[in-house]
Parts: structure tokens; C-alpha cells; sequence
């Protein structure tokens, strides 16, 4: 018989051992799984390293993947600390995404080019920002659920961008195919060492966040908050004022990611753009256990793991789906192992003996 | 107006297994987000199975086992290993989407064999497929749709009548005094959350096998997250759930007919509709006070008897 | 002499590095209310867990009438006839009382509803029991769920009985009640195991007393031949000094008055019904009465939580009553506020003691940055002043015990002087040593000229203490008296009398 048992708590140093070590499991669990498909799993793995980093350009290619996906963890983030569960990422950037394609369409596009930049990203983050703020002002005043809530809205903003795409915006000058008018140069995002600027823009999001959360008084107001709305009551916090402007710092980072993706990768807003960036970003914020520079690497991580495994296609002609089933198992066991973490495991030897 | 509805019920099916799936899962206090990936799963795996055995049969049941298959990952991640339900299921859908479009890599844009689309070709009723107006959508459709309906009311009697059913609500409003009054709570858990995931597996081997049918990517487009709406809208009822389903199968569908007879509304904002129903339902729901119709109460929280 | 139902041999128990329960020895025989007496934490709970098989013993051995078992789940213990009605009810709301009966059981594929009603009248009955089969548990009062609960488990064959603190939220005609149908379960002969740390009610109901201490069996004896105050030394471990220290206060002006206010809870109910007082300085001012009678809406309501649907609160002649505790604080109102639920309320449980401390005072702080500093000293201080037991000022509080969580909280309020201190059951969990600590903190409070309001559960401790005592009854206030100048009795009466005459009421209109 098997004795389960909440353990007393871990240094934190255990923690992450444990967690490399379900790392480590699942690459061998994966491996054997590729084995068993016909691939040779060390080739598989080496070529996933080495189409993420194997040369500056796969390198660029990653910090491409991980830019977005870095900024809207940090939005998640934020929400997630206060336990308000922001599935809504997704949505978000696509708001954000349209909140800029409008500004850099309609503002002059002679402007200079720091101006016009700045413009677009601050409608990104007001349109990301009111996206969040639906889901988060029915929460503070009628306590509705927000999972289901922040989901229903990606949906929308989908279908909605779809609709501006296909329909409303469409560019005439594209002979019929559905297709939004490129941004003008001055609305795109300029490179700095070999990558364009959300680099930057992703960065300093994390160092942001990071003294958000522990520095300021408002994160420590987020972080009661989290742990028991009745404290945060009782302490005379303003829950409702702190629970909305929370969501709008969330959603305005999540549209930010949105500028940045139209602004320098699309040049343009498609009904795509969002590329499950925001639910990719839950699972990042998940596992690095809501600590920003934890996040980040969480965010690095995965980024390599989207770009080796398209890599993968071009090497070894194996299909990218293969990237994302690797994906999935190396999450199932890093979920599994939190267990490991917080329960002993261990055989209960009186069964074995008989003894009652 | 009658071939508007015909079609309307079929694009209801893949979404009602789904929901169905998902319902029995949430009154087992289980959110599982991987309704997408299990559907995936069921997809491709149901369209394999028919195209290699040409069973239709077996087609079916193949893609139950693999919406059973992905749903057992989850129960196992979350009942036993309690992991956070939210999380998981996302992860899910990921290795589901990519399961499939592994599986079905060879096979994309193929059509299901002809004994297998002959199978599962519409059937009248004899009388009822006679009714006026209703006949014909209602009763003249694919056997897998019939047996949706009396899955529909099986599943409701269930959850009424039965003991198992009485169990399984206990589970999920409470478990601990579920455990307490002598229910093996792991077992319902993992019985209908694996159960669930096999009928959200159905639900995407319907599109593969009956609605389109052909395996393709992108086939599932986004049903899932419609069905984990539609249990909401439902408001945990099975019966609810397949007329909720109707209606948003007919959404799914409107814009495309509106425009066949003139009337020129995109269909991605009819598309909208279901996600603002689903929406306004969910804050309907928090002011009124008939508990009976809320989410279970402990859906989410993951259950440990020693938990101090 | 009788048969012995349940004997429970070496058993030990831990959670992480808490050992719960440590060669801990319990024997009970059919047809005897056997009391099982210890302070809060002593493991009471814990070792009747293992017995129902919801927590599994890491070691020793239980015998069920003389066969060995081992239980792997509440199944288990069920089906040997244990049946246990937890302290919080494990019932399903949504269902109504006769689904929450057949739950788990063994039967038919499909629930048969007439023949069950009836076996379930037949046995409450039986026992004097008073429930509406049909009646969801979310309407229920406390006293009808308790009532359920045990119907469920007699419904079960249970002929071991399991109470874990049955009384905690019964009016003292409720007790009677539940009394009787234990003496009755007695006569038929049933094993019934009361869990509870009040004396009266072990020296009233039971035969056979034993008592746990820091997780050990300490010994078992017999009602009949022991006394008060051997069971207090043995449950504490030394003679104790049970008299509070009275202090005397010169100021005494009125700080606080409640007139007529009236407070609706969750579900719109008047919990709190044209509530009229004053509180002076240096006094300590009791509120007693049964569990829920609208204690915590006073409070809350005080302190700005709830908001009143009727009436006025004066504190210092300036009313606050639809104040939230953000405006109080920047009125420069000096209030402490001990909630009952400290770690759901008055404190964050994840965070350090620091952290904790800042809570009240970084609203104040300039500026964007939480300042650190001052608070790392204020904590040091309380720390040291209250003689706080805890590794560092950066422990998180949930690690505490429950006496130094209470310290940690208490010194928080204190250490800004308030001008009045609420305080909602204060000494609730701890040991009989931290709450005789609390008390004096509570004396020192006064005789510096604070007004304290303090609700308390002990009708002793309440008389001892308080200069005036304030009872509510479903909340009413039914009475202040003077301490000196009543008994018990005529306070117990106040805690239900009124409700009896309401009833009476009721019944003429």
C-alpha cells in the first residue's frame, strides 16, 4: 500500500531539484516515445537545441518566440497574483493587436518614427487594457467567475478581428484578398541587435513587474489580495479600485505583446497573430511558480522548444506536431511532479508485514 | 428554412458529445480545458480506425479511446497527482492538437471510406421524420446523431435517478463529505472524467466521420472551447445541453444562410454569438440564487483526505 | 465487565514534522458516552479521524469489537457500524436530507423515494430526532443539520458514535436535547465517543473521561471519581492559576455607541436587529451568547466591514457608520479589530511577520515604494514584548502556532494604542496558558483606558473579566448586566430567552 503525506515544507533549492529532475524524466519518457515512432530521440533532442540556438539567426528566430510570450506572462502574472484568473490572454493581445493596427493606419504616417511608436503601443495597451477591464469590473462588482469569463473573451476578440479582417478592414489594394493594409515604416518596430526592440520592451517588462510585485505598495496590495481578499478588507484596501486597475496593467501588458507582434513581425493585424501566446503564457506563469525572472526563463525555454521543434520539419523532415506532443509530455510531467513537492511518497511496510 | 435546421442539428452534434463529455467531468468536480485536444484526438483516431478497419464501429470506439486516452492523462495529472485542473487541461489541448496532426499527417484532406460515410448517412425515422417542420431536421439524420438523443436522455436520468448519479453530484458539490459518507471518490472522479473525455472524443469523431468527412487540420476550429461554454449555458443539465446545443449549432451556421437568402450579416459576428450568450449566462447566473443551477461547488479543487 | 468496541492501540500520527498524535492508547466499551477531553491541538481530532478512516495511522493498531482492521477509507469504518458527526457537517448542500442519507450506500440502481421517508421517520422517531426529509440542507438551521447527520449515521447501522464537538453551535436547549438522544443511544447500547474541551459538559454526559495532551494519551478515568480540577491539571499538564487579575481604570468617558443599528448578512437576513449600546474607556465590555447569534456582524459592522442597513455608530461623538476601514483609518481613528477568523482576516498566512505588520501601517507610507524598515523594528519589538515564539521576524506567520499567531496579531493592534479594541473570540484554539496571556494583555489594555469590546464563548471567563457583560440572542441584545450581581444561569437564560419568547410570539400571530 502506498502512504501519502503532506510534506513539511521543501528549501527551496529541493524545489527546483525536483522539478529538473521531472524535466529530465520527461525528456527520457519523450524520447522513449520517439524511439518508439521511428525517430532517433537523440538526434531529435539535438536538433531542437540546435535549431533554437545553433547559430545567431535560430537564436534570433527564439528570442522572436520568446518576446511575446515573455510580455504576456508578465501580464498574467500580475492577474495571477491576485488569484484573479486571467485566461484572457489571448483576447487581449488580439485587442491590443487592434488597438495599434487602428493608431498606425490612421496616424499621420509621416510622423516621426519615436512618436508614432510610442502612439501605437499606448493604444495597444488602452485596447488590451479594456478588454481585461469587461471580465475584471464584473468580478469586483457582481463576483462573476472570471476563468470562464477572460476565456469567452479571447473568442470574441477572435472572431471580432476575423470580421475586421475579412470584412471591415480590409485593405481594397489587395485585390480581393482579405487582408489588412501593412503598417507604414514609421509603425515598425526598429531593430537593435539583430532583433527588433521588444527585446527590450520584454525585459524591462520583467525587471518592471518584478519591483511591482515586491517593491511597491500596490503589489503588496495584489499580493493580500491573493492570499485573502477578507485581509485585504479588513486592512481598509479598496478591493474593487485595486482588482480593476490590476486587470488593466494585465491586459494592457498582454496588448502590448500585441503591438508588438503586429507592429514587427505581422507589419499588419491578422486574426492569427495571437499564436496561443496567451495560453502558452498561463502554463509559463504556472511553472515558474509567479516569480518574474522565473517566468522569464520558463518563457526562453518554451520559446526554444517552439522553434526547435519547427526547425525539425527543415532538418529531419519530421512534422512540427511532434514539437508540440514533446510539448505536452515535458508539461504533463513538470504538472506531475508539483506533487513530488508537496506530498512524501512512501510504501507502507505494515501492509507488507500483516500487521493490523 | 427546413435544410437550414436539418443542417443546423448536424453542426449540434459534435458539440453536444462534447458537452455531455464535459458536463459528466464538471459534476465530477473536474474543469477539464483539453475538451479542444480530446476532440483532436477523437478526430483523427476515429478517422484512422475507420480507415484502416472500415468499420464503422470501430471507428466510433476509436475515437472514444482517444478521448478517453487524453482524459486519463488529465485524471491521472489531476486527481491523483493533483495538479492545478486549469493548467492541465490547456496543456491538454496542446498535446492534443499535436497528437493529431501527428497521427494524421499521411491522411490529411482524405475522405472516410464509403462504407463507413454510407454508415453514418441520414436515416428517416419512420413517423416521426413525417412531423411538420420539425420532422425532417429532428429525424432524418445520422444513426450517431439518434444516439446522441438517447444518450441526452440517459445521461439525464442519471444524474436524476439514479444512485450512481446522486454519488456523483456529492462528488463534485463536496468531496470530502462525498468520502466521508463512504463514496470512493477517486473512482467517480476518474470514472467520469475518463468517460467524459471519451465523449468528447465521439464529439470529434463525429466531424471526422459523419459532418465533413474527411480528417483535416484545423478541423475542430474551436468547438471545444463552444462545448465548455455550452455546459454553462446548459447550466449542468443534459437535456439543456442538447437544446443549447441546437441553438448554437444553428449559430454556427447562420451567417452562411442569412447570406444564401440575402441578407448580408458576417458570419464571424453571428459566430460571436455563442461566447456573449455563454457570458451573459455566467453573469446571470452569479446574481440569481437557485443554487441548483450553479457550476458544482467544488469544481477545481483538487481532493486529499488528509488535508488538514 | 462490558465488551469492549473500540480499542486503540500505540497510535501515532504526524503531518510534515507535527506529530498529532504519539502512542496514543484509547479504549471504549459498548453501552458507555465515553469523553474524549484536551486543549485545542491536542490531537482529539486526529485520533478519531483514523477511527472513521479518513486519516490513516503511521503506526499501532485499532480493534473494532475485538478484531483487528484496518480502515483504507471511510467505507470502511462504515460498514463496521462507526459512524462520525464531524464538528464541521460534512452534508451536501444541494441536496436535500433524505438524498444526503443514501449517499454511498449500497442499493438499487435507482433511488426509491417513498420507502425510504418512511424508514427515515421511523428512526428519527425513534430517537426524538426532528427532520423534514425532503428538505435541502442549505435551509436547514445548525441545529436540524447536526440532526441529520446523526440520522444519517444511525441510518447506517451505526452503533459507534462519534461526536466532534457536537455543542459548539447548539443553544443550551439544543444541548439538552442532543443530550437525551445521547443517553438514549446509550441505553440501546451503543459506544458514543464526545469530543469537546468543556468540562461541564464531560462531567454532565459521560462516563468515562479521557484525556490527550500534545498528542499523548495522558490517562482514562471515570467520571464519577474525578473532579474539575484534576481534569484541568491533566489536560494542561500542571496546576493552574485560573483567576484573571481585574484592573481598575480611572478614565471612563464614552467612546463608542451603537444606536439601533441593524445589519443584514449574506443572505439578507437581519443578523444584527436595532443593536443600541456604548462603550466606555477603561472598561472591557462581554458579549456573550450561542455561536452565530450575530457576534461577527457587530464587529464587522464596527469596524467598517459590513455595512449597516439601519442606525448610527459614534465613535468619539462622530458618526462612522458607513465608513469602509480604509476611510476609519485616515479619519485617524485609533480602533484594533482581533476578527475571529485570524488567519482568513486579520492576518495573511503566506507572509512574514514584517509583512504583517506593515499591513496597518503602509497606507500611511509616502509615496510608490512599501518602506520595509521601521516595520522590520516594529516587528522585532512586538516580537520581544509579547515574547513571541518564532525563528525570525521573517517566518511566515502560518508557521506559528496558534498562540504566537494570536500574539503577532494582537501585538500588531495594540502597538498603535487604540482608542477601542474589538476582539472576536481572542483566545479561540489556543492553550489555556496563551489564553490566561491574552486576558492580562486584554486587563492592561483597559487600565491604559482603552474601551474593549470582547466576545467570548466562556461564560466564566466572560463574568471574570468583563466590567459589564452585553448578551446577545439571534441578534437582539437581550440584556447587559453587571458580572457581580448575576449567576450564570440568569445569562444563559438571556441567551435563549428571548428567542423563546419570539417563538411564542410567532405563534400567537
Amino acid at each position: 500500500m502506498i502512504k501519502i503525506a503532506k510534506r513539511a515544507e521543501l528549501p527551496k533549492n529541493r524545489e527546483w531539484a525536483i522539478r529538473a529532475a521531472a524535466v529530465l524524466l520527461s525528456i527520457v519518457f519523450a524520447g522513449t516515445v520517439l524511439a518508439a515512432l521511428g525517430f532517433d530521440p537523440i538526434k531529435v533532442f539535438a536538433q531542437i537545441v540546435n535549431g533554437s540556438v545553433g547559430s545567431q539567426m535560430r537564436l534570433n528566430q527564439t528570442i522572436l518566440k520568446a518576446i511575446p510570450l515573455t510580455i504576456t506572462s508578465m501580464g498574467i502574472l500580475v492577474a495571477f497574483k491576485m488569484k484573479f484568473w486571467n485566461i484572457g490572454g489571448e483576447g487581449q493581445i488580439m485587442m491590443g493587436a487592434m488597438g495599434a493596427t487602428y493608431a498606425a493606419l490612421h496616424l499621420p504616417p509621416d510622423l516621426p518614427s519615436a512618436a508614432m511608436l510610442v502612439l501605437v503601443a499606448a493604444a495597444a495597451v488602452v485596447c488590451g487594457g479594456a478588454w481585461a477591464f469587461i471580465p475584471a469590473y464584473f468580478k469586483a462588482r457582481f463576483g462573476t467567475n472570471e476563468t470562464i469569463f477572460t476565456l469567452m473573451m479571447n473568442y470574441i476578440a477572435i472572431k471580432w478581428v476575423t470580421y475586421l479582417q475579412y470584412d471591415l478592414w480590409k485593405d481594397p489594394s489587395s485585390f480581393g484578398f482579405p487582408r489588412i493594409a501593412a503598417f507604414p515604416p514609421s509603425a515598425v518596430l526598429p531593430k537593435l541587435f539583430g532583433v527588433h526592440v521588444g527585446w527590450l520592451v520584454a525585459v524591462l517588462s520583467v525587471v518592471l513587474v518584478y519591483i511591482f510585485i515586491n517593491h511597491t505598495k500596490k503589489g503588496y496590495e495584489v499580493t493580500v489580495i491573493g492570499e485573502s481578499v477578507e485581509t485585504a478588507r479588513y486592512a481598509g484596501m479598496n478591493i474593487k479600485y485595486i482588482m480593476i486597475t490590476t486587470m488593466l496593467v494585465s491586459g494592457g501588458l498582454c496588448g502590448l505583446a500585441g503591438m508588438v507582434q503586429a507592429s514587427a513581425i505581422e507589419k499588419t493585424l491578422t486574426y492569427s497573430l495571437s499564436a496561443n501566446f496567451g495560453f502558452t503564457a498561463i502554463i509559463t506563469t504556472w511553472l515558474g511558480r509567479l516569480s518574474a525572472p522565473a517566468v522569464a526563463v520558463c518563457c526562453f525555454a518554451f520559446a526554444m522548444l517552439i522553434q526547435g521543434g519547427a526547425y525539425l520539419q527543415i532538418a529531419l523532415l519530421i512534422p512540427a506536431s511532434v514539437a508540440e506532443m514533446i510539448q505536452g509530455i515535458i508539461l504533463f510531467f513538470v504538472l506531475g511532479s508539483e506533487f513530488f513537492i508537496q506530498y512524501k511518497v512512501a510504501f507502507d511496510h505494515r501492509a507488507i508485514k500483516g500487521v493490523a | 428554412m427546413e435544410n437550414f435546421l436539418a443542417a443546423a442539428v448536424a453542426a449540434a452534434m459534435p458539440l453536444l458529445f462534447a458537452t455531455l463529455g464535459e458536463l459528466i467531468t464538471e459534476k465530477a468536480g473536474n474543469l477539464n480545458l483539453g475538451v479542444e485536444g480530446m476532440m483532436y484526438m477523437g478526430a483523427v483516431i476515429g478517422f484512422k480506425a475507420g480507415f484502416e478497419t472500415g468499420s464503422p464501429l470501430l471507428a466510433v470506439l476509436g475515437a472514444f479511446a482517444a478521448g478517453a486516452f487524453g482524459a486519463a492523462i488529465y485524471a491521472f495529472l489531476t486527481v491523483a497527482l493533483r495538479a492545478n485542473q486549469v493548467v492541465t487541461g490547456l496543456t491538454l489541448t496542446i498535446f492534443g492538437t499535436g497528437f493529431a496532426y501527428f497521427v494524421g499527417k499521411g491522411m490529411s484532406g482524405l475522405p472516410a471510406p464509403q462504407v463507413v460515410r454510407d454508415f453514418f448517412m441520414p436515416v428517416s425515422v419512420p413517423g416521426l421524420s413525417g412531423l411538420p417542420l420539425v420532422g425532417k431536421p429532428l429525424f432524418q439524420q445520422s444513426v450517431l446523431t439518434y444516439f446522441g438523443y438517447v444518450l441526452t436522455v440517459a445521461l439525464a436520468a442519471y444524474l436524476k435517478k439514479a444512485k450512481a448519479g446522486l454519488n456523483l453530484k456529492a462528488v463534485g458539490e463536496n468531496a470530502a463529505a462525498a468520502d466521508a459518507s463512504g463514496i470512493n471518490v477517486m473512482f467517480y472522479k476518474y470514472a467520469h472524467i475518463i468517460a467524459g473525455g471519451g465523449l468528447c472524443g465521439v464529439g470529434g469523431g463525429f466531424m471526422s466521420l459523419v459532418a465533413i468527412p474527411v480528417w483535416q487540420e484545423g478541423l475542430i476550429a474551436g468547438r471545444g472551447w463552444i462545448a465548455v461554454a455550452l455546459v454553462i449555458f446548459a447550466s449542468w443539465q443534459p437535456v439543456k445541453a442538447l437544446l443549447g446545443a441546437f441553438l448554437f449549432g444553428g449559430l454556427s451556421i447562420l451567417g452562411f444562410w442569412l447570406q444564401s437568402v440575402g441578407i448580408n450579416i458576417s458570419q464571424y459576428l453571428v459566430e460571436m454569438i455563442p461566447y456573449i450568450a455563454t457570458i451573459l449566462i455566467v453573469v446571470v447566473s452569479t446574481r440569481k440564487n437557485r443554487k441548483e443551477d450553479m457550476a458544482p461547488a467544488d469544481i477545481g479543487n483538487a481532493y486529499f483526505r488528509e488535508e488538514r | 465487565m462490558q465488551n469492549t468496541a473500540i480499542q486503540m492501540n500505540n497510535i501515532t500520527k504526524s503531518f510534515g514534522s507535527l506529530a498529532a498524535n504519539e502512542n496514543v492508547n484509547f479504549t471504549v466499551f459498548n453501552g458507555e458516552v465515553h469523553a474524549l477531553l484536551g486543549e485545542n491541538g491536542a490531537g482529539k481530532s486526529t485520533l478519531m479521524n483514523m477511527l472513521s478512516g479518513i486519516y490513516s495511522p503511521d503506526s499501532g493498531s485499532i480493534f473494532v469489537n475485538g478484531e483487528a482492521v484496518r480502515f483504507s477509507s471511510p467505507k470502511d469504518s462504515i460498514a463496521l457500524g462507526i459512524g462520525m458527526i464531524h464538528q464541521h457537517f460534512k452534508l451536501i448542500d444541494v441536496l436535500t436530507a433524505k438524498e444526503n442519507i443514501i449517499i454511498g450506500q449500497k442499493g438499487s440502481f435507482f433511488t426509491k423515494g417513498k420507502a425510504l421517508s418512511t424508514k427515515i421517520k421511523k428512526l428519527s422517531d425513534e430517537y426524538g430526532l426532528d427532520i423534514n426529509p425532503d428538505k435541502k440542507v442549505y435551509d436547514m438551521p445548525v441545529g436540524e443539520k447536526q440532526a441529520l447527520e446523526i440520522i444519517k449515521v444511525l441510518y447506517r447501522g451505526a452503533n459507534i458514535l462519534i461526536l466532534d464537538e457536537p455543542t459548539a453551535v447548539l443553544t443550551p436547549q439544543e444541548i439538552k436535547k442532543l443530550f437525551n438522544i445521547i443517553r438514549n443511544m446509550r441505553e440501546k447500547g451503543c459506544a458514543i465517543v464526545i469530543i469537546t474541551h468543556k468540562l461541564g459538559e464531560v462531567m454532565e454526559i459521560s462516563d468515562r473521561i479521557t484525556i490527550l495532551r500534545r498528542g499523548r494519551s495522558i490517562g482514562t478515568v471515570a467520571t464519577k471519581e474525578t473532579e474539575v480540577p484534576s481534569l484541568i491539571e491533566m489536560m494542561v499538564g500542571k496546576k493552574v492559576d485560573l483567576s484573571i487579575k481585574k484592573r481598575k481604570s480611572e478614565n471612563n468617558e464614552e467612546l463608542l455607541v451603537l444606536d439601533e443599528v441593524t445589519v443584514l448578512d449574506g443572505e439578507k437576513k437581519q443578523a444584527l436587529k436595532s443593536v443600541s449600546f456604548s462603550l466606555h474607556a477603561g472598561e472591557i465590555l462581554g458579549v456573550a451568547g450561542v455561536a452565530k447569534s450575530g457576534q461577527k456582524e457587530l464587529c464587522e459592522s464596527i469596524a467598517g466591514l459590513v455595512p449597516a442597513e439601519k442606525g448610527r455608530i459614534f465613535f468619539n461623538g462622530e458618526n462612522i457608520l458607513g465608513k469602509s476601514p480604509g476611510e476609519i483609518i485616515k479619519m485617524g481613528i485609533r480602533m484594533g479589530f482581533i476578527p475571529e477568523d485570524r488567519l482568513g482576516m486579520g492576518l495573511v498566512a503566506g507572509m512574514d511577520i514584517v509583512h504583517n505588520i506593515i499591513l496597518k501601517d503602509y497606507q500611511g507610507q509616502k509615496g510608490v515604494f512599501l518602506k520595509r524598515g521601521p516595520c522590520v523594528q516594529k516587528a522585532e519589538r512586538i516580537v520581544d514584548s509579547l515574547s513571541i515564539l518564532t525563528p525570525s521576524v521573517f517566518t511566515p506567520v502560518k508557521k506559528l502556532s496558534g498562540g504566537n499567531i494570536q500574539k503577532v496579531l494582537l501585538g500588531r493592534e495594540i502597538d498603535s494604542d487604540p482608542k477601542v479594541l474589538i476582539t472576536a473570540y481572542p483566545v479561540r484554539g489556543l492553550d489555556i496558558g496563551a489564553s490566561y496571556k491574552i486576558y492580562d494583555l486584554l486587563g492592561e489594555q483597559k487600565e491604559r483606558g482603552a474601551g474593549v469590546l470582547f466576545v467570548g464563548e466562556d461564560l466564566d471567563v466572560l463574568m471574570e473579566l468583563c466590567d459589564r457583560v452585553m448578551v446577545l440572542c439571534d441578534g437582539r441584545v437581550t440584556g447587559i448586566v453587571d458580572p457581580d450581581k448575576v449567576t450564570k444561569e440568569d445569562i444563559g437564560l438571556l441567551m435563549t430567552g428571548m428567542s423563546e419568547r419570539r417563538r411564542a410570539d410567532d405563534q400567537n400571530r
